[in-house]
């Protein structure tokens, strides 16, 4: 990987909570422009924490965190965030939900009303692609947890967002709605192309979606081991029958075996 | 009947009863009307002096609804502030926990020797006693706000302001509504506690005068009124919180709401 073309990278990081807790240490992590970045590790591998770190929201206490070729001191502006949580306002309509960004962030901020019939055209167009055409009026609470999701990737994505931080996005919904949105999410992504760094504990999710999985080590966190999946797009659940598919999740599997017997 | 009806009678039913029982333990007792007069004579009495009760309510409803009105923005404009900064919570909690537990008719002598008799100490002591369950309902709202949400707006570059704006404050408004409820019938106590110390107006005189001269009917009376008052203001600031934030309350029963929390 050519040096210029990496636009989130990590080296030697390391985070102390005040407590005096040790999250991540000694951290080196690097994803390409337009690269589909999985974490994956033990639960308490310090996985949120290093999505703060990248964020900006959480400031490094060793070491250097660098996105787009700058070194990151405050929190980001060029970030779209999803959670397990789906976190939409009970007071907006979806639409008005996925609309929030623009009323917030630069350059939309300034013109928002005098372009709200356009971005009202481009948000409608998204819930589209993501199958929620025909809801956009409706609250969040009158959707299902699946539909919840699918608003809060389009609120992350409304402002094209250069970079696309997922926290488990996937985490609370059921078995079918979950690899149905990985199509969903696989196919905002092969159009648009965003960085994307997906935190997740979810082994054959990581392998379906990302180019490369990170493993990380049990508290305090650390990279152990890179791997990039070489499967063709666009994947299909087939995909994930398929013996190669299946070798990679083993092999994932056995390594965070291996960082939760070495915790 | 249907449910919906039996929702709507009940109250007025409850309170039928209410003065049934009332006059039937009168009439039992035979107890003198300046011990305990019986609905029917003080229901008399409110229509032979509908004139100064009237007087009087409306003296009390105006500078209560004064007080209650300094109380929500100032209330607001607090509870904003210190819901929005955990420092500011912190440093400024005790004092008003402190001021909420003086008993209001302690000051209301303070107040009269600084403003004077009259309606001043009255629409303070108003103020006095609802701006505390305003302020802990707005800062409670506000501090609550979940942190994933926090730092997806943080994310976007949203100001303190910004997100107080677009989140904070939409997100208290449940709590606003609720606590406005409890609010306006406290300002009533309050302004009738200071118009009962020192006032020449309002029902708080009203009732002390009445007492003084063993009409104790027409204190009945004036009571009748307060708390028809605090009725109507309670259900009109309940309906404006079903109107204003209805999501938060979303497939509850009626009934069930309007209790509060």
């Amino acid at each position: 990987m050519r040096a210029e073309l990496k636009f989130v990278e990590l080296d030697n990081v390391s985070l102390t909570y005040g407590g005096g807790t040790l999250a991540v240490d000694k951290l080196d992590l690097s994803i390409a422009r337009g690269e589909f970045a999985a974490v994956v590790g033990p639960s308490g591998c310090g996985k949120s924490t290093l999505m703060k770190l990248v964020t900006g929201l959480a400031p490094a206490s060793k070491g250097n965190v660098v996105v787009a070729g700058r070194e990151v001191a405050g929190p980001l502006k060029i970030v779209g965030m999803a959670f397990q949580n789906p976190t939409l306002l009970p007071w907006r309509t979806t639409l008005d939900n996925v609309l929030l960004p623009l009323e917030i962030v630069q350059p939309y901020k300034a013109t928002f009303r005098r372009d709200r019939e356009k971005h009202v055209a481009r948000a409608k167009a998204l819930l589209a692609t993501v199958g929620l055409k025909g809801f956009e009026e409706r609250y969040p609470w009158q959707l299902s947890g699946g539909m919840q999701q699918r608003a809060s990737l389009c609120r992350a994505l409304i402002h094209e967002p250069d970079l696309l931080m997922l926290d488990e996005p996937f985490a609370a919904l059921d078995a079918f709605t979950r690899e149905e949105l990985w199509a969903v999410l696989q196919d905002l992504w092969l159009q648009r192309r965003f960085t994307c760094m997906l935190v997740t504990h979810d082994l054959r999710e990581a392998v379906y979606l990302a180019d490369t999985v990170h493993v990380m080590s049990a508290r305090p966190g650390r990279v152990i081991e890179t791997k990039t999946i070489d499967i063709p797009r666009p994947r299909t659940l087939e995909t994930t029958f398929e013996p190669h598919f299946v070798d990679l999740v083993h092999h994932l599997r056995a390594r965070i075996a291996q960082a939760r017997v070495a915790a | 009947m249907s449910r919906r009806w039996q929702e709507a009678l009940g109250p007025w039913f409850v309170v039928l009863a209410l003065f049934a029982l009332w006059e039937g333990v009168v009439i039992a007792a035979r107890l003198p009307s300046f011990v305990l007069p019986a609905p029917t004579e003080v229901f008399a009495t409110l229509v032979q002096f509908a004139g100064p009760i009237s007087q009087h309510s409306l003296h009390t409803l105006m500078t209560t609804l004064i007080g209650f009105g300094f109380s929500v923005i100032g209330g607001v404009a607090l509870g904003a502030a210190i819901g929005a900064s955990q420092v500011a919570y912190k440093a400024v909690f005790p004092v008003l926990v402190g001021f909420n537990s003086i008993p209001k008719v302690a000051i209301v002598p303070v107040l009269i020797i600084w403003f004077g008799i009259g309606t001043v100490p009255a629409v303070i002591t108003a103020f006095l006693i609802s701006f505390f369950p305003i302020v802990v309902n707005v800062a409670t709202g506000i501090a609550t706000l979940e942190p994933e949400l926090r730092d997806v707006l943080r994310s976007l570059g949203a100001s303190k302001f910004d997100i107080l704006r677009k989140v904070g404050l939409p997100r208290a408004a449940p709590y606003f509504f609720a606590s406005l409820k409890v609010a306006i019938t406290l300002a009533f106590v309050g302004s009738i506690i200071s118009e009962t110390v020192g006032s020449n107006e309002g029902v708080g005189y009203l009732m002390l005068q009445a007492s003084s001269r063993f009409q104790i009917p027409l204190v009945f009376a004036a009571l009748v009124v307060v708390a028809a008052m605090g009725i109507t203001m309670y259900a009109i600031f309940a309906g404006l919180e079903r109107r204003m934030t209805g999501w938060a309350t979303r497939g509850m029963d009626q009934a069930a709401y309007a209790t509060g929390h």
